[in-house]
């Protein structure tokens, strides 16, 4: 389904970046939640904040969406600062926040409509925009039934909508896929696609790496309140991982006895709760070579390497607690 | 490096909210029309008060002392007082229930939040309904006052814009309230306020029927000034009291916009 | 039996947690009604209608009535919105039909509960009328059976509806055109005596004006000068307990079984 419209690219900022932020900071009271973190957020690209429950993404996008006071440090939207100039800057914003926040006393159409009307768009024109979002999120036939019944992929589909209604260039989505299955989620990032094609800059936190490396064309690393590592996908797997990984799953008590024997097998040796991994350029290889150590594994896995062996890598802990 | 945390919608002083505040109303008039029956049930309640305390009970009352000293009959006397106490009620159900529904569990506010609408503008939308349910209540019973054959007085007109102003004060206090809440069980603690209230300012009897302190008590709480302020115009008899009432009305409306606004600060933009 | 006693007893437990706000219901309100209407507007009234009253001071004649609308009103709160907490919201009834409990345990076990509920807020309140000097007569301990008879007149009927609601929308409308017109209309405040003569009639649907009568006769003594109106009184409250409550049993087996 087309959408009619191709966001007005962003001319009157200083700096190239359509996000600028040095030494962002957000406590609530004593405790930290994002730690002066630098980033910038090019006009177009996908953008992505990936890490674990807990990280400060979800923080993190607050600030940029002007719902949270900064604590400390800078932040610019398109130049201006939520602060001062938060009406202007969320007139071109969308936002897809990590709990659904839909109006339950509303129908699915008139969530689109009334959104539309807070934008200060006619009500005519909310009316057809309305029209053509609920067909690209494919909840035509559900337009007049309330919102509640429905399930949890046509409720965030709704949401996105929603936050199209009003042709943002810059969309915040905070965990977009969460608790969908598979299928819902690749709708969804199907559309999320098209939309980056259209020029609309996304930018995204998840804690799923293959949605990480899916939809963003960069992304920063964070734990703990702090980035730890930014670039593509590519470049961070490149950069703190090895092409392939070897999986071996021993049973538990024979994986306590292993340490000696594993040493020069890889790159680097991870050991995790219920498997071991080992990191080398040539998966296979090193899985001839563990057999013929006589390694007796229960399943032998080799895989490619991905953003959760970098984040693996950079915390020493998986990304999904 | 930037000073910290400075309040995040810097609103000139003198500008509260905008007509993006209208927008908040808009989405109201969407949710009753599937529930119009709501609404037009809370008509009924002062009427049914007024045929049966009014008529029933006036029956055996005869007259009692109203405005200016002269006796009038119960049920000039208490129509005015049940329009002022509905005019209360209404606003303060959609200022607490309602309003503390949408905050906590609906989580209404917080999506708008994203748009280029403030606190302040909810804070007014929201008020600015309530007025608009207690102003249909307010002319529907002024109908049936005059059909009744208690519209006395050309003054009597006043009282719809006296109304809304009961409606303002009490329903911008009680979203003060509410904003404080925590859970259900601090709903009685209004109820606690509200029904006494409703029972001793002057509704039911006039205040003659207390000793001197209580009845400067009395005399100083809310509902009373409301009570007072729309006998005196049903009656006709208006004096100079009727201005410390409206000032009065006014301040409790603004002072719990001002504190309702600060709230929805602290409470959704953390 | 037995399994009616459990689900009181799962009742009681959860009443310690909440019975702060049916302090509120149950006490405090009517006794400001009592305390305004009764000594505030009382006093007016004595002053002008005495006569309509039989020689009462309205004091005497509103206590009563109140008893009795009270335990209507609470009634009324106790068979709306616990009962569709338990079936829909927090779906305790659903739980308890997990076990060896019947439907019919679970209906009546929370009557039964309603009904003791009633005999508290009953008691509380025939001690207020009797410190305020409104009780005419030792039968005014009956008034507490016959005020919860007039309760569970109510309680049990409008359990059988709220069985059948998955929301509280309709709960809006009993209250508002049902239970306030009849706390209004029911010669609490006034006797029924001063409607107009085609209305009065009217008065005799009221399953409160049967309670109201009959309480104001126990608790002034003066049952004895109408005892076939009284009698009437007494075998319509139990006919709507009994044919309600059974209805109660069947729309929340119907719910119970359906899920």
């Amino acid at each position: 389904m087309r959408l009619r419209y191709h966001p007005r690219s962003m001319s009157e900022t200083s700096s190239a970046s359509l996000i600028h932020a040095r030494g962002l900071t957000k406590r609530f009271g004593s405790f930290t939640a994002v730690d002066a973190v630098d980033f910038d957020v090019a006009p177009g690209e996908a953008f992505g904040f990936l890490g674990p429950n807990g990280a400060g993404k979800t923080s993190t996008m607050r600030m940029i969406g002007g719902v949270s006071p900064i604590t400390d440090g800078t932040l610019t939207v398109r130049g201006l600062d939520p602060r001062t100039h938060g009406p202007e800057i969320r007139a071109r914003l969308g936002v897809v926040p990590q709990q659904d926040t839909l109006d339950t006393e509303l129908t699915v159409r008139e969530n689109l409509v009334l959104y539309g009307r807070y934008f200060g768009l006619s009500r005519a024109e909310c009316g057809r925009r309305a029209d053509e979002l609920l067909d690209f999120a494919q909840l035509t036939e559900r337009q007049n039934d309330e919102v509640e019944p429905l399930s949890g992929g046509m409720k965030r589909r709704l949401t996105i909508a929603r936050s199209l209604i009003n042709q943002p260039d810059l969309l915040l989505l905070d965990e977009p896929t969460t608790g969908l299955d598979p299928q819902a989620r690749h709708l969804l990032w199907d559309r999320l696609y098209r939309l980056k094609q259209r020029g609309v800059t996304l930018v995204l936190t998840t804690h799923y790496m293959d949605e990480a490396e899916q939809l963003c064309d960069r992304l920063v690393v964070m734990d703990k309140a702090k980035i730890v590592a930014e670039g593509s996908p590519r470049q961070l797997i490149d950069r703190y991982s090895t092409k392939e990984v070897t999986e071996l799953r021993f049973p538990p008590d024979v994986q306590d006895t292993l340490d000696g024997q594993l040493d020069g097998l890889a790159e680097r040796v991870e050991k995790l709760a219920d498997r071991v991994l080992l990191y080398a350029d040539d998966g296979e290889a090193v899985a001839v070579a563990a057999h013929e150590r006589g390694l007796k594994p229960e399943t032998v896995l080799v895989r490619r390497s991905t953003l959760e062996d970098v984040f693996l890598r950079l915390t020493g802990r998986s990304l999904i607690e | 490096m930037t000073p910290p945390s400075l309040p995040l919608r810097v609103v000139p002083p003198v500008s509260f909210g905008s007509r993006r505040a209208f927008r908040l109303i808009e989405r109201n008039l969407y949710v009753y029309r599937h529930g119009w029956l709501v609404i037009v049930s809370g008509f009924f309640e002062p009427l049914f008060y007024l045929l049966s305390i009014g008529f029933g009970l006036g029956r055996l009352v005869g007259s009692v002392p109203g405005p200016g000293g002269h006796e009038i009959p119960y049920q000039l006397f208490i129509a005015p007082a049940l329009l002022a106490s509905s005019s209360m009620n209404g606003a303060i159900t959609e200022a607490t229930l309602n309003f503390f529904f949408k905050l906590k569990y609906q989580k209404t506010f917080e999506s708008i939040l994203s748009t280029p609408l403030s606190t302040a503008d909810i804070a007014l939308g929201e008020l600015g309904w309530a007025l608009i349910r207690g102003g249909l209540y307010t002319t529907g019973f002024l109908v049936v006052m005059v059909v009744l054959g208690l519209g006395v007085s050309p003054w009597l007109l006043l009282t719809l814009p006296a109304a809304l102003l009961i409606s303002l004060a009490f329903g911008a206090v009680g979203m003060a309230a509410t904003s404080f809440m925590r859970t259900w069980q601090d709903f009685d603690l209004i109820q606690l306020v509200v029904l006494p209230m409703f029972l001793f300012s002057g509704t039911f009897y006039p205040l003659d029927a207390y000793p001197d302190a209580l009845r400067l008590l009395v005399q100083l709480t809310p509902l009373y000034q409301g009570v007072d302020l729309l006998r005196s115009l049903a009656v006709g008899i208006v004096g100079p009291t009727a201005i410390l009432h409206v000032a009065y009305l006014l301040v409790m409306g603004i002072g719990g916009l001002l504190v309702v606004s600060r709230r929805l600060d602290k409470l959704l933009l953390r | 039996m037995a399994g009616i006693t459990r689900v009181m007893e799962h009742r009681a437990v959860q009443y310690r947690r909440t019975f702060r706000s049916s302090v509120f219901t149950s006490f405090l309100s009517p006794l400001l009604f009592l305390t305004a209407m009764g000594l505030g507007l009382g006093g007016y009234v004595d002053r002008s209608g005495g006569a309509a009253l039989g020689g009462l001071t309205y004091l005497q004649f509103l206590a009563p009535g109140l008893l009795a609308a009270t335990v209507m009103q609470s009634a009324a709160f106790e068979a709306t919105f616990p009962i569709i907490g338990g079936l829909n919201w927090q779906r305790t009834f659903h739980a308890m039909y997990a076990t060896p409990l019947s439907p019919r345990d679970v209906a009546l076990g929370n009557l039964a509960w309603m009904a003791i509920r009633l005999v508290m807020i009953s008691t509380v309140f025939t001690i207020v009328i009797v410190a305020f000097g409104a009780a005419h007569s030792p039968l005014v301990v009956l008034g507490i059976p016959v005020a919860v008879l007039t309760g569970m007149a109510f309680a049990a009927p409008i359990t059988a509806f709220s069985a059948t609601q998955r929301t509280p929308n309709r709960f809006n409308v009993i209250f508002r055109f049902g239970i306030t017109p009849l706390f209004l209309f029911s010669g609490t405040f006034f006797p029924i005596e001063t409607l107009p003569s085609y209305l009065q009639p009217i008065a005799w649907l009221s399953p409160l004006w049967h309670g109201v009568d009959l309480t104001r006769g126990l608790v002034l003594g003066t049952i004895g000068q109408h005892p076939v109106q009284m009698l009437i009184h007494v075998i319509v409250l139990a006919a709507i307990v009994a044919l309600s409550a059974w209805a109660a049993v069947v729309t929340i087996e119907r719910r119970l079984v359906k899920g």
